[in-house]
């Protein structure tokens, strides 16, 4: 804290001098920044349990969390249930990805295939998807191919809905410029429409992502041998909170690293963006 | 020779928006058409265009039927139109596709150079002015070198200093290959000073109302430079 508090006196004695240092300051201090509230937070819980203000026992302390993350990670299980997940949220979005960005760009290219399609896929969206799982074990099994595709089926739909609203929104003053210039489809497609819909298909990755973690727990709630969401489960049935808490915060680091993952990867397409987030973020 | 004969154009909503409009723009002139708003000048430039269908009538360059966008008849809008997602430089080259890449480069240095915009090539559209924008949408459409330009109201979004720049630096683009240039526009002043012909329109039904040749050509940009040069104080 005191860092981002002297900051700015910092920059305004170095402005002149040497505005390299100060800006590498800067770029460490503001990720700090959004550390502070979790850090101060856990820090104040370990200081109540350690005074003996609490017992701890079921809400452990981060002492205690991280000494079983450590111990299941030594164990070499913590490997094992991680990557039995991130194999499933792969696999099921990998699949979820592929059809609803096929599925979304014909109903938004094709007006005749949207009238055709879109009201069923709109009616299915309208079911919860956890309401498949009784019926994916039916036809699928108790094992991976149905957890994969209720992960798929969560995906889906927002990456569908995604794609064919990009395509449908792409400025028509912007298409007119490709018709002047005579593009045929396959280049109007490739020069104008993949480039317009790109930040929208990229909020679209970052949303079915988010809906491919939740949907990941459901899966393996359902029964499962190995897995974060196994953990989660085991931990509720053998009392173990600080193993549940332990699964959770692999959780969130996996979840936010794999949307960080995403961010990065498109951030090179998306330099031309002219939009708020950049500003601030620039400022 | 473009040649407009007895366009029309009747929207599917019944509106009459073009009725009849005939008329012969010879190679290398400068037809301005004015009128108010709705009486079909954006209409018969679209549909010269090839963006939009005439419902009836033929629009022939050179004794060609145009029935859709055509690479010698190029076209700059209201707004610039740039494509966010290139360059400055790559948005001027964007027509020269089919072209090698060695000598696409060198027409869009050469065309950037143009229009005072070499040092902008890297540059994103969103970090360029309203009238550099729309210099380079200009550039765009004169890289191919088209045969006629269609202008739809193009400096209508500037403020008076920049439009007037843009005037006379149009003027000084057309210069260099001599296109046939059909600018529509509400500005009665802009259709003087830059047409060699000035075809008025009247709405409901759009149709054209009356022809006048326009003299002011060169002069007028002469007046006003002095005028400008005078109000600098020099």
């Amino acid at each position: 804290m005191a860092m981002t508090v002297e900051l700015p006196a910092l920059e305004r004695t170095d402005a002149m001098a040497s505005p390299a240092p100060s800006g590498r300051l800067r770029r460490l201090a503001r990720p700090a920044l959004g550390l502070l509230l979790p850090v101060g937070l856990a820090l104040a819980w370990e200081i109540i349990v350690w005074l003996g203000l609490s017992n701890g026992r079921l809400v452990p302390p981060p002492s205690k969390l991280f000494a079983t993350i450590v111990e299941l990670a030594r164990s070499g299980e913590l490997a094992r249930h991680i990557m039995a997940t991130l194999t499933r949220v792969v696999a099921g979005f990998g699949l979820g990805v592929i059809a609803g960005t096929v599925f979304g760009a014909i109903s938004g290219y094709w007006g005749l295939a949207r009238r055709l399609l879109d009201p069923t896929v709109q009616a299915l969206r309208a079911i919860p998807s956890i309401a498949w799982v009784p019926l994916f074990i039916l036809w699928l099994g108790i094992f991976e191919t149905s957890k994969i595709v209720l992960i798929a089926v969560g995906v889906f739909f927002p990456i569908y809905l995604g794609v064919m609203g990009a395509i449908l929104s792409v400025d028509r003053k912007i298409v007119e410029v490709g018709r002047t210039f005579r593009l045929s489809g396959p280049a109007m497609i490739r020069r104008i429409l993949l480039p317009a819909v790109l930040p929208a298909y990229v909020v679209a990755l970052r949303v079915g992502l988010g809906l491919g973690w939740m949907f990941v727990v459901a899966a393996e709630f359902m029964g499962a041998s190995e897995g974060l969401g196994y953990l989660l489960i085991d931990g509720q049935q053998l009392g173990k909170p600080a193993q549940i808490l332990a699964a959770i915060v692999i959780f969130a680091i996996l979840g936010k690293t794999t949307d960080w993952l995403i961010e990065i990867g498109s951030a090179p397409l998306l330099r031309w963006q002219d939009a708020f987030g950049r500003q601030s973020g620039a400022a | 020779m473009l040649a407009l004969d007895r366009l029309g154009k009747i929207y599917p909503n019944g509106v009459n928006a073009l009725e009849r409009f005939s008329a012969d723009v010879r190679l290398g002139e400068i037809v301005a058409i004015i009128g108010g708003s709705g009486c079909g000048k954006s209409t018969l430039l679209r549909a010269i265009a090839g963006l939009d269908r005439a419902t009836s009538g033929t629009v022939t360059l050179d004794n060609i039927a145009i029935t859709g966008p055509h690479a010698k008849i190029g076209i700059i809008f209201q707004e610039p139109r740039l494509l966010p997602w290139l360059s400055v430089a790559d948005n001027i080259g964007f027509g020269l596709s089919e072209l090698p890449a060695n000598i696409r480069r060198e027409k869009v240095a050469r065309a950037l150079a143009r229009v005072g915009l070499a040092d902008k090539a890297d540059a994103w559209p969103r970090e360029l002015s309203g009238g550099q924008a729309q210099r380079v949408a200009i550039a765009r459409a004169l890289v191919p070198q088209p045969e006629v330009l269609l202008l739809d109201e193009p400096f209508s979004a500037l403020d008076a200093f920049t439009r007037s720049d843009l005037q006379d630096h149009l003027l000084d683009l057309w210069a260099d290959t001599r296109p046939t240039l059909l600018l529509v526009t509400h500005d009665v002043d802009e259709a003087v000073v830059l047409a060699d012909r000035v075809l008025v329109m009247r709405p409901r039904p759009g149709r054209l109302f009356d022809e006048s040749r326009s003299t002011w050509r060169g002069r007028a940009t002469a007046i006003r430079r002095c005028s400008i040069i005078s109000s600098a104080g020099c």
